[in-house]
């Protein structure tokens, strides 16, 4: 089977998936089912011949799953009940939807084949990253030597995020157990 | 606490004897991030899932003991700041921010590409305090909750 034929399996799968974790009533089965959306996406790269990708999805996938399943069990979060505006919400979204879809038909017909004209730069990575970098996994070779001014800025938005991570919930956690605790 | 014992015997011999393996294999992937997919990201990750199993599995008091929290936030911070130590190197030798200075070597080499290991792990070791920590934050949150209660 062509590479499409398992795109669209696996996406629609996902979709499933996704209306699924919407729509189940149980918690936990609501968190795998988005599991389920998230290891879609990640086999999805590895048929589109991405591994790296992949692997990070796949274990940020399963941090994510760990994370929610743990808070689910600690009783740490809020059941909010569903309102009537939600139904109006829904019925309004699926029309915007289908508006756009049928304006954009015409975009359908313009779209060219599937990943096929190589790109200028792309082709310049394919041919010229292996000498210029000395780096076999020519992914690296973008990300920390052609791109590597991306990847300080990854690495400081990860800074700041755990920076105000621990601003955020270390601060008032420790000592304040006679207040702190409701408003948390 | 009760909640901060962990799990049972069974969970944590395995983990006592698996969590070296998945960490070796984080620095495996972090060291060939430029020969093999993967890279300081991915094995960043892998190393934080290890410290996360110990957690989970010894609970809290047990890696608060273990470990030095604080070094490794001062660890994650110090390696922001040689990655940007790094780049003011490579203005100077190499005539551009991040320029790769050294020299690229074999292809295929364990030792090669110049300075991409080296931002590999860098990136690793920063990814791996960085997602740690974020969990360790969160489980000291959630204990303050529970002792209210």
């Amino acid at each position: 089977m062509p590479v499409e034929t398992w795109l669209i399996f696996i996406l629609s799968f996902m979709i499933v998936g996704s209306i699924a974790a919407l729509e189940i009533k149980d918690l936990l089965s609501s968190i795998i089912a988005i599991g389920v959306v998230g290891l879609g996406v990640s086999v999805s790269f590895l048929f589109l011949q991405a591994p790296d990708l992949a692997i990070v999805q796949f274990l940020f996938e399963i941090f994510a799953l760990i994370i929610l399943i743990r808070a689910y069990l600690r009783g740490a979060y809020h059941v909010k009940e569903p309102s009537k505006s939600h139904q109006i919400l829904i019925a309004v979204s699926i029309l915007v939807l289908a508006v756009v879809f049928v304006l954009s038909i015409q975009v359908f017909k313009a779209l060219p084949e599937f990943g096929q004209p190589l790109m200028e730069t792309s082709r310049y990575y394919l041919q010229n990253a292996a000498n210029e970098t000395g780096a076999a996994n020519i992914v690296t070779s973008i990300i920390l030597d052609y791109r590597a001014y991306d990847t300080l800025g990854e690495v400081t938005v990860l800074f700041t995020a755990i920076l105000g991570a621990l601003m955020i919930l270390h601060l008032k956690s420790p000592r304040q157990t006679t207040e702190g605790g409701d408003e948390a | 606490m009760k909640h901060n014992t962990g799990m049972t015997l069974i969970v944590r011999t395995v983990t006592r004897v698996s969590v070296w393996l998945i960490f070796l294999y984080g620095m495996y992937i972090i060291l060939h991030g430029h020969l093999s997919p993967g890279g300081g990201f991915a094995g960043g990750v892998i190393i934080a899932l290890g410290f996360l199993n110990i957690l989970l599995a010894y609970g809290r008091d047990f890696v608060d003991e273990w470990l030095n929290i604080h070094l490794m936030k001062d660890i994650e911070a110090s390696m922001a700041t040689l990655f940007l130590a790094l780049g003011i190197l490579g203005m100077s030798f190499g005539g551009a921010f991040l320029a790769n200075f050294l020299s690229k070597g074999e292809l295929f080499r364990l030792l090669s590409a110049g300075t991409i290991p080296i931002l590999n792990i860098i990136i690793g070791v920063k990814v791996s305090m960085a997602l740690f920590i974020a969990v360790w934050t969160l489980a000291i949150l959630h204990i303050s909750k529970g002792g209210k209660e």
